[in-house]
Protein backbone atom coordinates (compact mmCIF):
# COMPACT_ATOMS: atom_id res chain seq x y z
CA UNK A 1 0.00 0.00 0.00
CA UNK A 2 1.20 3.36 -0.89
CA UNK A 3 2.19 5.69 2.11
CA UNK A 4 0.50 9.26 2.09
CA UNK A 5 4.29 10.22 1.31
CA UNK A 6 4.28 8.45 -1.42
CA UNK A 7 1.11 9.61 -2.74
CA UNK A 8 1.88 12.87 -1.97
CA UNK A 9 5.51 12.33 -4.05
CA UNK A 10 3.51 11.31 -6.70
CA UNK A 11 1.42 13.98 -6.99
CA UNK A 12 4.54 16.68 -7.06
CA UNK A 13 5.89 14.16 -9.74
CA UNK A 14 3.04 14.34 -12.04
CA UNK A 15 3.43 17.98 -12.53
CA UNK A 16 6.30 17.71 -14.24
CA UNK A 17 4.47 16.09 -17.19
CA UNK A 18 1.89 16.81 -19.74
CA UNK A 19 -0.10 13.61 -19.11
CA UNK A 20 -0.83 11.87 -15.62
CA UNK A 21 -0.13 8.91 -17.47
CA UNK A 22 3.87 9.56 -17.64
CA UNK A 23 4.12 9.81 -14.12
CA UNK A 24 3.93 5.66 -14.21
CA UNK A 25 7.74 5.64 -13.96
CA UNK A 26 8.51 7.81 -11.45
CA UNK A 27 5.54 6.57 -9.40
CA UNK A 28 6.56 2.76 -9.51
CA UNK A 29 9.82 4.26 -8.25
CA UNK A 30 8.50 6.13 -5.19
CA UNK A 31 5.99 3.13 -4.73
CA UNK A 32 9.60 0.80 -4.31
CA UNK A 33 11.39 2.95 -2.63
CA UNK A 34 11.21 1.76 0.96
CA UNK A 35 9.97 -1.81 0.75
CA UNK A 36 11.82 -2.67 -2.43
CA UNK A 37 9.20 -3.84 -3.69
CA UNK A 38 6.22 -3.22 -6.08
CA UNK A 39 3.02 -4.80 -4.93
CA UNK A 40 -0.35 -5.28 -6.30
CA UNK A 41 -1.80 -2.93 -4.06
CA UNK A 42 0.32 -0.39 -5.23
CA UNK A 43 -0.13 -0.84 -9.02
CA UNK A 44 -3.59 -0.42 -7.96
CA UNK A 45 -3.16 2.96 -6.47
CA UNK A 46 -1.01 4.09 -8.95
CA UNK A 47 -3.72 3.32 -11.65
CA UNK A 48 -6.47 5.36 -9.69
CA UNK A 49 -3.85 8.26 -9.05
CA UNK A 50 -3.06 8.47 -13.09
CA UNK A 51 -6.76 7.76 -13.89
CA UNK A 52 -5.26 4.52 -16.40
CA UNK A 53 -6.23 1.44 -16.33
CA UNK A 54 -4.56 -0.77 -13.72
CA UNK A 55 -3.08 -3.18 -16.77
CA UNK A 56 -1.08 -0.15 -18.01
CA UNK A 57 0.43 0.22 -14.35
CA UNK A 58 1.63 -3.53 -14.65
CA UNK A 59 2.37 -3.82 -18.54
CA UNK A 60 4.81 -0.60 -17.77
CA UNK A 61 6.45 -2.09 -14.26
CA UNK A 62 6.75 -5.65 -16.17
CA UNK A 63 8.83 -4.12 -19.09
CA UNK A 64 10.94 -2.62 -16.76
CA UNK A 65 13.86 -4.59 -15.15
CA UNK A 66 14.21 -2.32 -11.66
CA UNK A 67 10.78 -2.86 -11.25
CA UNK A 68 10.55 -6.24 -8.43
CA UNK A 69 7.18 -6.61 -9.39
CA UNK A 70 5.62 -8.84 -6.92
CA UNK A 71 8.66 -10.08 -6.05
CA UNK A 72 10.36 -9.91 -2.78
CA UNK A 73 14.11 -9.09 -2.86
CA UNK A 74 16.56 -8.54 0.29
CA UNK A 75 17.11 -5.96 1.97
CA UNK A 76 20.62 -5.30 0.59
CA UNK A 77 19.53 -6.27 -3.26
CA UNK A 78 23.59 -6.93 -5.02
CA UNK A 79 23.82 -6.60 -8.54
CA UNK A 80 26.93 -7.70 -10.38
CA UNK A 81 27.66 -6.35 -13.31
CA UNK A 82 28.45 -9.78 -15.87
CA UNK A 83 28.88 -7.79 -19.25
CA UNK A 84 32.11 -8.05 -21.06
CA UNK A 85 33.96 -5.50 -19.49
CA UNK A 86 33.41 -6.68 -16.19
CA UNK A 87 33.63 -10.16 -17.40
CA UNK A 88 36.98 -9.82 -18.78
CA UNK A 89 38.53 -8.81 -15.50
CA UNK A 90 37.28 -11.85 -13.62
CA UNK A 91 33.95 -10.73 -12.72
CA UNK A 92 32.77 -14.45 -12.57
CA UNK A 93 34.90 -15.11 -9.32
CA UNK A 94 33.40 -11.94 -8.06
CA UNK A 95 30.33 -13.63 -8.20
CA UNK A 96 31.33 -16.99 -7.26
CA UNK A 97 32.88 -15.27 -4.53
CA UNK A 98 29.76 -13.59 -3.33
CA UNK A 99 27.84 -17.04 -3.51
CA UNK A 100 30.32 -18.62 -1.21
CA UNK A 101 30.45 -15.77 1.61
CA UNK A 102 26.67 -15.85 1.24
CA UNK A 103 25.99 -19.15 0.95
CA UNK A 104 23.26 -18.41 -1.95
CA UNK A 105 23.07 -18.90 -5.84
CA UNK A 106 22.50 -16.05 -8.42
CA UNK A 107 18.88 -15.33 -8.15
CA UNK A 108 18.66 -16.39 -4.16
CA UNK A 109 18.24 -15.02 -1.28
CA UNK A 110 20.21 -15.20 2.37
CA UNK A 111 17.41 -17.36 4.74
CA UNK A 112 17.42 -13.86 7.35
CA UNK A 113 16.16 -12.05 4.40
CA UNK A 114 18.80 -9.55 4.35
CA UNK A 115 20.47 -10.16 0.92
CA UNK A 116 19.51 -11.00 -2.89
CA UNK A 117 22.21 -11.97 -4.98
CA UNK A 118 21.19 -11.10 -8.89
CA UNK A 119 23.74 -10.69 -12.18
CA UNK A 120 22.91 -7.42 -14.20
CA UNK A 121 24.07 -6.33 -17.94
CA UNK A 122 26.36 -3.53 -18.08
CA UNK A 123 25.60 -0.88 -15.76
CA UNK A 124 27.81 1.87 -17.28
CA UNK A 125 31.18 2.21 -15.03
CA UNK A 126 32.96 -0.10 -17.30
CA UNK A 127 36.38 1.77 -16.56
CA UNK A 128 36.23 1.06 -13.07
CA UNK A 129 35.34 -2.97 -13.51
CA UNK A 130 34.74 -5.37 -11.88
CA UNK A 131 31.76 -3.34 -10.59
CA UNK A 132 28.42 -4.22 -8.63
CA UNK A 133 25.42 -1.98 -7.34
CA UNK A 134 23.87 -2.48 -3.94
CA UNK A 135 20.74 -0.98 -3.90
CA UNK A 136 21.22 2.51 -4.83
CA UNK A 137 24.95 2.61 -4.35
CA UNK A 138 28.07 1.31 -7.23
CA UNK A 139 31.06 -0.76 -5.40
CA UNK A 140 33.88 -0.41 -8.07
CA UNK A 141 37.29 -1.58 -8.92
CA UNK A 142 36.12 -5.02 -7.13
CA UNK A 143 38.36 -7.08 -5.37
CA UNK A 144 37.26 -10.11 -3.24
CA UNK A 145 39.27 -8.91 -0.43
CA UNK A 146 36.94 -5.51 -0.87
CA UNK A 147 34.07 -7.62 -1.60
CA UNK A 148 34.54 -8.91 1.99
CA UNK A 149 34.28 -6.25 3.74
CA UNK A 150 31.40 -4.33 1.49
CA UNK A 151 29.82 -7.85 2.91
CA UNK A 152 30.77 -7.03 5.95
CA UNK A 153 29.90 -3.94 6.66
CA UNK A 154 26.33 -4.34 5.63
CA UNK A 155 26.08 -7.33 7.85
CA UNK A 156 26.82 -4.93 10.82
CA UNK A 157 24.36 -3.27 10.14
CA UNK A 158 20.59 -3.89 11.03
CA UNK B 1 44.87 19.09 -25.85
CA UNK B 2 43.45 20.58 -23.13
CA UNK B 3 40.41 19.28 -22.00
CA UNK B 4 36.87 20.89 -22.64
CA UNK B 5 34.16 18.25 -21.42
CA UNK B 6 36.40 16.24 -18.67
CA UNK B 7 37.84 19.72 -17.46
CA UNK B 8 36.39 19.08 -13.90
CA UNK B 9 36.63 15.36 -13.74
CA UNK B 10 39.07 15.84 -11.16
CA UNK B 11 37.76 18.86 -9.50
CA UNK B 12 35.41 17.94 -6.34
CA UNK B 13 34.01 21.08 -6.32
CA UNK B 14 32.76 21.45 -9.81
CA UNK B 15 29.11 20.16 -9.49
CA UNK B 16 28.23 23.24 -7.42
CA UNK B 17 26.74 26.02 -9.07
CA UNK B 18 29.41 28.71 -7.36
CA UNK B 19 32.29 26.71 -8.78
CA UNK B 20 31.04 26.43 -12.20
CA UNK B 21 30.15 29.74 -12.51
CA UNK B 22 33.62 30.92 -10.89
CA UNK B 23 34.91 28.66 -13.66
CA UNK B 24 33.43 30.76 -16.27
CA UNK B 25 29.94 28.90 -16.57
CA UNK B 26 26.83 30.01 -18.15
CA UNK B 27 28.81 32.94 -19.76
CA UNK B 28 27.88 30.60 -23.00
CA UNK B 29 24.16 31.22 -22.17
CA UNK B 30 24.82 34.87 -21.44
CA UNK B 31 26.53 34.97 -25.38
CA UNK B 32 23.71 32.74 -26.48
CA UNK B 33 20.91 35.65 -25.45
CA UNK B 34 22.36 38.19 -27.45
CA UNK B 35 22.43 35.61 -30.62
CA UNK B 36 19.52 35.19 -32.64
CA UNK B 37 18.53 31.74 -32.40
CA UNK B 38 18.58 31.15 -36.42
CA UNK B 39 22.14 32.18 -35.87
CA UNK B 40 23.09 30.05 -32.83
CA UNK B 41 21.68 26.67 -35.04
CA UNK B 42 24.19 28.01 -38.04
CA UNK B 43 26.94 28.31 -35.71
CA UNK B 44 26.34 24.70 -34.47
CA UNK B 45 26.14 23.96 -38.14
CA UNK B 46 29.17 25.61 -38.86
CA UNK B 47 31.37 23.80 -36.30
CA UNK B 48 30.62 20.47 -38.15
CA UNK B 49 29.29 18.79 -34.42
CA UNK B 50 28.17 15.37 -35.00
CA UNK B 51 25.95 13.59 -32.32
CA UNK B 52 28.05 11.66 -29.81
CA UNK B 53 25.82 9.18 -28.72
CA UNK B 54 26.79 7.04 -31.58
CA UNK B 55 24.51 8.17 -35.14
CA UNK B 56 26.79 10.82 -35.85
CA UNK B 57 23.86 12.54 -37.15
CA UNK B 58 25.11 16.71 -37.82
CA UNK B 59 23.80 18.08 -34.34
CA UNK B 60 22.89 21.68 -36.00
CA UNK B 61 21.18 20.04 -38.93
CA UNK B 62 18.68 18.00 -36.54
CA UNK B 63 18.05 21.38 -34.60
CA UNK B 64 16.94 23.04 -38.34
CA UNK B 65 14.50 20.58 -38.61
CA UNK B 66 12.46 21.99 -35.49
CA UNK B 67 9.25 23.86 -36.94
CA UNK B 68 9.67 27.66 -36.67
CA UNK B 69 6.23 28.10 -35.45
CA UNK B 70 6.75 29.93 -32.46
CA UNK B 71 3.21 29.42 -31.00
CA UNK B 72 3.99 25.59 -31.29
CA UNK B 73 5.07 23.36 -28.38
CA UNK B 74 8.85 21.59 -28.29
CA UNK B 75 10.55 19.69 -26.41
CA UNK B 76 14.42 18.53 -25.91
CA UNK B 77 14.79 15.30 -24.30
CA UNK B 78 19.02 15.07 -23.37
CA UNK B 79 19.45 11.20 -24.10
CA UNK B 80 21.38 10.27 -20.46
CA UNK B 81 20.23 6.67 -20.97
CA UNK B 82 23.83 5.16 -21.17
CA UNK B 83 23.44 1.61 -21.40
CA UNK B 84 25.88 0.81 -24.63
CA UNK B 85 28.72 -1.82 -22.93
CA UNK B 86 31.90 -0.37 -22.74
CA UNK B 87 30.20 3.22 -22.57
CA UNK B 88 30.61 5.39 -19.34
CA UNK B 89 31.20 8.66 -20.69
CA UNK B 90 28.56 10.36 -20.19
CA UNK B 91 28.50 9.36 -16.31
CA UNK B 92 31.14 11.15 -15.62
CA UNK B 93 30.18 14.48 -17.20
CA UNK B 94 26.79 14.14 -15.48
CA UNK B 95 28.69 13.45 -12.08
CA UNK B 96 31.40 16.07 -12.42
CA UNK B 97 30.23 18.73 -13.80
CA UNK B 98 26.30 18.85 -14.29
CA UNK B 99 25.80 22.13 -15.19
CA UNK B 100 27.71 21.78 -18.15
CA UNK B 101 25.25 19.73 -19.47
CA UNK B 102 22.44 22.02 -18.40
CA UNK B 103 24.14 24.92 -19.67
CA UNK B 104 24.03 23.14 -22.92
CA UNK B 105 20.62 22.29 -22.89
CA UNK B 106 19.49 25.79 -22.35
CA UNK B 107 21.29 27.18 -25.12
CA UNK B 108 20.08 24.18 -27.40
CA UNK B 109 16.77 24.68 -26.11
CA UNK B 110 16.92 28.40 -26.98
CA UNK B 111 18.03 27.96 -30.17
CA UNK B 112 15.10 25.98 -31.67
CA UNK B 113 12.47 27.41 -29.01
CA UNK B 114 11.77 24.36 -26.79
CA UNK B 115 9.67 25.73 -23.19
CA UNK B 116 10.66 22.05 -21.63
CA UNK B 117 13.58 19.73 -21.71
CA UNK B 118 13.96 16.42 -19.85
CA UNK B 119 17.02 14.67 -19.32
CA UNK B 120 16.06 10.58 -19.50
CA UNK B 121 19.05 8.97 -17.44
CA UNK B 122 19.02 5.21 -17.01
CA UNK B 123 17.84 4.29 -13.22
CA UNK B 124 20.80 2.59 -12.05
CA UNK B 125 22.45 6.38 -12.50
CA UNK B 126 20.84 7.41 -9.18
CA UNK B 127 23.83 9.45 -7.94
CA UNK B 128 24.01 11.02 -11.22
CA UNK B 129 19.57 11.51 -11.03
CA UNK B 130 20.01 12.97 -7.86
CA UNK B 131 23.32 15.23 -8.66
CA UNK B 132 21.31 16.86 -11.73
CA UNK B 133 17.90 17.62 -9.89
CA UNK B 134 20.44 18.97 -6.80
CA UNK B 135 21.88 21.03 -10.50
CA UNK B 136 18.83 21.83 -11.36
CA UNK B 137 17.45 23.24 -7.97
CA UNK B 138 20.48 25.67 -8.27
CA UNK B 139 20.26 26.36 -11.91
CA UNK B 140 16.64 27.48 -11.03
CA UNK B 141 18.00 29.45 -7.99
CA UNK B 142 20.41 31.34 -9.82
CA UNK B 143 17.82 32.41 -12.60
CA UNK B 144 19.23 29.70 -15.08
CA UNK B 145 16.26 28.16 -15.52
CA UNK B 146 12.80 29.28 -15.47
CA UNK B 147 10.92 32.57 -15.95
CA UNK B 148 12.88 35.25 -18.43
CA UNK B 149 15.92 33.15 -18.32
CA UNK B 150 18.94 36.54 -17.54
CA UNK B 151 16.01 39.12 -18.62
CA UNK B 152 16.53 37.17 -21.96
CA UNK B 153 12.64 36.99 -22.45
CA UNK B 154 13.19 32.93 -22.85
CA UNK B 155 11.88 30.53 -20.27
CA UNK B 156 12.73 27.05 -19.89
CA UNK B 157 11.65 24.40 -17.12
CA UNK B 158 13.77 21.19 -16.94
CA UNK B 159 13.07 18.02 -15.34
CA UNK B 160 14.93 14.52 -14.84
CA UNK B 161 13.06 11.30 -16.01
CA UNK B 162 14.62 8.23 -14.49
CA UNK B 163 14.75 5.06 -16.38
CA UNK B 164 14.36 1.83 -15.26
CA UNK B 165 16.66 -0.84 -16.78
CA UNK B 166 15.89 -0.74 -20.77
CA UNK B 167 18.99 -0.87 -23.07
CA UNK B 168 16.40 0.12 -25.67
CA UNK B 169 14.86 2.91 -23.99
CA UNK B 170 18.46 4.47 -25.45
CA UNK B 171 17.00 4.26 -29.18
CA UNK B 172 14.95 7.56 -29.63
CA UNK B 173 11.17 6.60 -30.33
CA UNK B 174 11.75 4.13 -27.25
CA UNK B 175 12.89 6.71 -25.15
CA UNK B 176 9.80 9.26 -26.10
CA UNK B 177 7.67 6.14 -25.58
CA UNK B 178 8.79 5.84 -22.43
CA UNK B 179 8.65 9.44 -21.19
CA UNK B 180 5.36 9.32 -22.15
CA UNK B 181 5.09 6.38 -19.54
CA UNK B 182 4.91 3.38 -21.75
CA UNK B 183 6.78 0.26 -22.44
CA UNK B 184 10.20 1.40 -24.08
CA UNK B 185 9.55 0.07 -27.51
CA UNK B 186 10.69 2.06 -31.09
CA UNK B 187 8.30 3.49 -33.08
CA UNK B 188 7.99 3.72 -36.75
CA UNK B 189 9.50 6.53 -38.58
CA UNK B 190 8.90 8.99 -40.15
CA UNK B 191 7.14 10.57 -38.66
CA UNK B 192 10.87 11.49 -37.52
CA UNK B 193 10.79 12.95 -33.64
CA UNK B 194 11.62 16.61 -34.55
CA UNK B 195 7.87 16.65 -36.49
CA UNK B 196 5.85 14.19 -33.64
CA UNK B 197 8.08 13.21 -30.91
CA UNK B 198 7.07 13.74 -27.18
CA UNK B 199 3.51 14.13 -26.76
CA UNK B 200 3.47 14.44 -30.53
CA UNK B 201 4.89 17.55 -30.65
CA UNK B 202 8.64 18.50 -32.15
CA UNK B 203 11.36 17.26 -29.96
CA UNK B 204 14.86 16.98 -30.60
CA UNK B 205 17.19 13.95 -28.59
CA UNK B 206 20.57 14.61 -28.10
CA UNK B 207 22.92 12.98 -25.83
CA UNK B 208 24.90 14.43 -23.00
CA UNK B 209 28.07 14.81 -24.31
CA UNK B 210 26.93 16.34 -27.75
CA UNK B 211 24.89 18.87 -25.70
CA UNK B 212 27.94 19.47 -22.86
CA UNK B 213 29.89 20.34 -26.47
CA UNK B 214 27.63 23.37 -26.97
CA UNK B 215 28.62 25.86 -24.70
CA UNK B 216 32.35 26.03 -25.81
CA UNK B 217 31.44 26.35 -29.43
CA UNK B 218 29.48 28.99 -28.49
CA UNK B 219 32.19 30.65 -26.36
CA UNK B 220 35.33 30.03 -29.16
CA UNK B 221 33.59 30.15 -32.06
CA UNK B 222 32.11 27.40 -34.68
CA UNK B 223 36.19 27.75 -36.85
CA UNK B 224 37.74 26.77 -33.27
CA UNK B 225 35.73 23.66 -32.80
CA UNK B 226 35.95 22.66 -36.97
CA UNK B 227 39.89 23.41 -36.43
CA UNK B 228 40.08 19.97 -33.98
CA UNK B 229 40.43 16.92 -35.60
CA UNK B 230 39.01 16.00 -39.50
CA UNK B 231 37.51 17.84 -41.27
CA UNK B 232 34.35 16.16 -41.60
CA UNK B 233 33.79 14.99 -37.75
CA UNK B 234 35.91 17.25 -36.03
CA UNK B 235 35.89 18.57 -31.95
CA UNK B 236 36.96 17.01 -28.90
CA UNK B 237 35.72 13.38 -28.16
CA UNK B 238 35.66 11.67 -24.82
CA UNK B 239 36.98 7.81 -25.60
CA UNK B 240 35.93 5.37 -22.57
CA UNK B 241 38.24 2.61 -22.06
CA UNK B 242 38.26 -0.61 -20.32
CA UNK B 243 38.93 -4.65 -20.71
CA UNK B 244 42.42 -5.18 -20.23
CA UNK B 245 44.29 -1.89 -20.40
CA UNK B 246 46.94 -0.61 -17.48
CA UNK B 247 44.73 2.91 -17.08
CA UNK B 248 41.06 2.19 -17.90
CA UNK B 249 39.00 5.42 -17.75
CA UNK B 250 38.28 8.56 -20.14
CA UNK B 251 40.74 10.01 -21.75
CA UNK B 252 39.15 13.54 -23.94
CA UNK B 253 41.37 13.48 -27.12
CA UNK B 254 40.76 15.02 -30.79
CA UNK B 255 38.63 13.39 -32.60
CA UNK B 256 40.17 11.28 -35.05
CA UNK B 257 43.50 10.22 -32.38
CA UNK B 258 44.13 6.75 -33.77
CA UNK B 259 43.27 3.63 -31.60
CA UNK B 260 46.93 2.45 -30.85
CA UNK B 261 47.66 6.36 -29.64
CA UNK B 262 44.79 5.60 -27.29
CA UNK B 263 45.21 1.54 -25.62
CA UNK B 264 49.29 2.20 -25.96
CA UNK B 265 49.53 6.29 -24.61
CA UNK B 266 47.03 6.92 -23.03
CA UNK B 267 45.62 3.87 -21.37
CA UNK B 268 49.23 2.46 -20.45
CA UNK B 269 48.78 -0.80 -23.05
CA UNK B 270 47.63 -4.04 -22.70
CA UNK B 271 47.02 -5.64 -19.21
CA UNK B 272 47.62 -9.18 -18.40
CA UNK B 273 49.40 -10.59 -22.01
CA UNK B 274 49.72 -8.83 -25.54
CA UNK B 275 46.85 -7.58 -27.68
CA UNK B 276 44.15 -9.50 -29.18
CA UNK B 277 41.24 -7.04 -30.60
CA UNK B 278 39.50 -4.37 -29.19
CA UNK B 279 35.69 -3.15 -30.16
CA UNK B 280 35.99 0.87 -30.58
CA UNK B 281 32.58 1.85 -29.76
CA UNK B 282 30.71 -0.02 -27.40
CA UNK B 283 29.91 -3.65 -28.36
CA UNK B 284 27.62 -2.77 -31.03
CA UNK B 285 30.73 -1.83 -33.08
CA UNK B 286 32.32 -4.63 -35.32
CA UNK B 287 36.30 -5.67 -33.61
CA UNK B 288 39.20 -4.25 -34.75
CA UNK B 289 42.72 -6.34 -34.92
CA UNK B 290 46.19 -5.74 -34.93
CA UNK B 291 46.36 -4.59 -38.25
CA UNK B 292 43.91 -2.17 -37.55
CA UNK B 293 45.88 -0.43 -35.00
CA UNK B 294 46.56 2.87 -37.16
CA UNK B 295 42.90 3.42 -37.79
CA UNK B 296 41.40 6.92 -36.76
CA UNK B 297 38.58 7.05 -34.02
CA UNK B 298 36.25 9.11 -35.98
CA UNK B 299 32.94 8.09 -37.62
CA UNK B 300 34.34 7.97 -41.19
CA UNK B 301 37.13 6.46 -40.53
CA UNK B 302 35.76 3.49 -38.43
CA UNK B 303 32.66 3.36 -41.26
CA UNK B 304 35.44 2.82 -43.69
CA UNK B 305 36.71 -0.42 -41.64
CA UNK B 306 33.19 -1.43 -41.37
CA UNK B 307 32.87 -0.55 -38.06
CA UNK B 308 31.72 2.60 -36.32
CA UNK B 309 32.43 4.90 -33.38
CA UNK B 310 29.26 4.31 -31.92
CA UNK B 311 29.46 5.87 -28.45
CA UNK B 312 33.63 6.19 -28.66
CA UNK B 313 33.74 3.30 -25.51
CA UNK B 314 36.72 0.84 -26.17
CA UNK B 315 37.16 -2.22 -24.97
CA UNK B 316 40.09 -4.38 -25.24
CA UNK B 317 41.24 -7.65 -25.34
CA UNK B 318 44.29 -9.29 -24.39
CA UNK B 319 45.39 -13.14 -25.80
CA UNK B 320 43.61 -14.74 -23.12
CA UNK B 321 40.38 -14.16 -24.45
CA UNK B 322 37.92 -16.55 -25.91
CA UNK B 323 36.35 -15.16 -28.80
CA UNK B 324 33.37 -17.84 -28.51
CA UNK B 325 32.46 -15.90 -24.83
CA UNK B 326 33.25 -12.80 -25.79
CA UNK B 327 30.27 -13.42 -28.21
CA UNK B 328 27.95 -15.31 -26.05
CA UNK B 329 28.16 -12.26 -23.39
CA UNK B 330 27.52 -9.89 -26.12
CA UNK B 331 24.18 -11.49 -27.43
CA UNK B 332 23.33 -12.47 -24.41
CA UNK B 333 22.98 -8.98 -23.38
CA UNK B 334 20.91 -8.60 -26.81
CA UNK B 335 19.05 -11.05 -26.31
CA UNK B 336 18.39 -9.74 -22.42
CA UNK B 337 17.10 -5.85 -23.83
CA UNK B 338 15.52 -6.92 -27.32
CA UNK B 339 12.11 -5.05 -26.30
CA UNK B 340 10.39 -8.23 -28.11
CA UNK B 341 8.42 -6.07 -30.38
CA UNK B 342 10.48 -7.54 -33.63
CA UNK B 343 10.41 -11.40 -33.73
CA UNK B 344 13.38 -11.47 -35.94
CA UNK B 345 15.34 -9.54 -32.99
CA UNK B 346 13.44 -11.30 -29.99
CA UNK B 347 13.61 -14.71 -31.39
CA UNK B 348 16.70 -14.84 -33.37
CA UNK B 349 19.02 -13.39 -30.33
CA UNK B 350 17.71 -16.01 -27.51
CA UNK B 351 18.44 -18.61 -30.48
CA UNK B 352 22.00 -17.47 -31.28
CA UNK B 353 22.68 -16.87 -27.25
CA UNK B 354 21.60 -20.77 -26.82
CA UNK B 355 24.16 -21.92 -29.60
CA UNK B 356 26.75 -20.08 -27.91
CA UNK B 357 25.82 -21.25 -24.80
CA UNK B 358 26.23 -24.89 -25.30
CA UNK B 359 29.40 -24.36 -27.66
CA UNK B 360 30.91 -22.44 -24.61
CA UNK B 361 30.19 -25.30 -22.41
CA UNK B 362 31.43 -27.58 -24.18
CA UNK B 363 28.79 -29.08 -26.30
CA UNK B 364 28.89 -27.23 -29.41
CA UNK B 365 27.75 -29.34 -32.57
CA UNK B 366 29.22 -29.66 -36.51
CA UNK B 367 27.43 -26.41 -38.18
CA UNK B 368 26.67 -24.31 -35.07
CA UNK B 369 28.83 -21.60 -36.39
CA UNK B 370 27.58 -21.90 -39.76
CA UNK B 371 23.70 -22.07 -38.23
CA UNK B 372 24.73 -18.72 -36.26
CA UNK B 373 25.36 -16.70 -39.72
CA UNK B 374 22.12 -18.26 -41.15
CA UNK B 375 20.41 -16.93 -38.22
CA UNK B 376 22.34 -13.18 -38.39
CA UNK B 377 21.10 -13.38 -42.08
CA UNK B 378 17.51 -13.47 -40.44
CA UNK B 379 17.79 -10.62 -38.51
CA UNK B 380 19.78 -7.93 -39.81
CA UNK B 381 17.77 -5.86 -41.84
CA UNK B 382 14.27 -7.03 -40.88
CA UNK B 383 13.90 -5.10 -37.80
CA UNK B 384 12.57 -2.11 -36.63
CA UNK B 385 14.98 -0.54 -34.98
CA UNK B 386 19.02 -0.88 -34.95
CA UNK B 387 18.78 -3.32 -31.82
CA UNK B 388 18.80 -6.47 -33.74
CA UNK B 389 21.04 -5.38 -36.32
CA UNK B 390 23.68 -4.39 -33.69
CA UNK B 391 23.55 -7.86 -32.48
CA UNK B 392 24.84 -9.06 -35.92
CA UNK B 393 27.04 -6.60 -36.51
CA UNK B 394 28.45 -7.19 -33.33
CA UNK B 395 29.41 -11.33 -34.06
CA UNK B 396 29.65 -10.92 -37.88
CA UNK B 397 32.51 -8.33 -36.50
CA UNK B 398 33.30 -11.33 -34.29
CA UNK B 399 33.64 -14.05 -37.00
CA UNK B 400 35.27 -12.08 -39.11
CA UNK B 401 38.15 -12.30 -37.57
CA UNK B 402 38.12 -15.14 -35.21
CA UNK B 403 35.82 -17.81 -36.74
CA UNK B 404 38.16 -20.53 -36.34
CA UNK B 405 38.27 -20.23 -32.49
CA UNK B 406 33.97 -21.11 -32.81
CA UNK B 407 34.75 -24.22 -35.25
CA UNK B 408 37.33 -25.43 -32.66
CA UNK B 409 34.79 -25.03 -30.21
CA UNK B 410 32.62 -27.25 -32.12
CA UNK B 411 35.14 -29.69 -32.92
CA UNK B 412 37.31 -29.88 -29.76
CA UNK B 413 34.31 -28.66 -27.17
CA UNK B 414 36.63 -26.20 -25.94
CA UNK B 415 38.61 -22.80 -26.21
CA UNK B 416 41.74 -22.61 -28.69
CA UNK B 417 43.15 -19.82 -26.34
Amino acid sequence: MLTEEAKKAIKEVMKRYKTKRAAVMPALTIAQDDVREVTAEDMLEIAEMLEIQPVIVNEVAKFYTMYNVQRKVGKYHIEVCHNISCNLLQAERIIAHIENRLNIKVGGTTTDGKFTLSTAECLGSCGTAPMMQINDTYYEDLTETKVNDILATLKSRD
Amino acid sequence: MKPILLKNQFNPEAYKVESYVAGGGYESLKKAFTMKPDDIIQLVKDSGLRGRGGAGFPTGLKWSFIPKDPTMQKYLACNADEGEPGTFKDRGIINNDPHLLIEGMTIASFAFGASVSYIYIRGEFVFGARRLEAAIAEAYEKGFLGENIMGSGFSHDMYVHCGAGAYICGEETALIDSLEGRRGTPRIKPPFPAIEGLNSKPTVINNVETLSTVPSIIKNGAKWFAGIGPEKCPGPKIYGVSGHVQKPGLYELPMGTPIREIIFNHAGGIKGGTFKAAIPGGITAPMLVEKDLDTRMDFDSLAAKQSMLGSGGVIVMNNSTCMVKVALITNRFFSHESCGKCTPCREGTTWITQILKRMEDGEGRPGDTAEIERLCGMIFGRTFCPLGDGATMAIRGNLAHFRDEFIYHEEHGRCKV
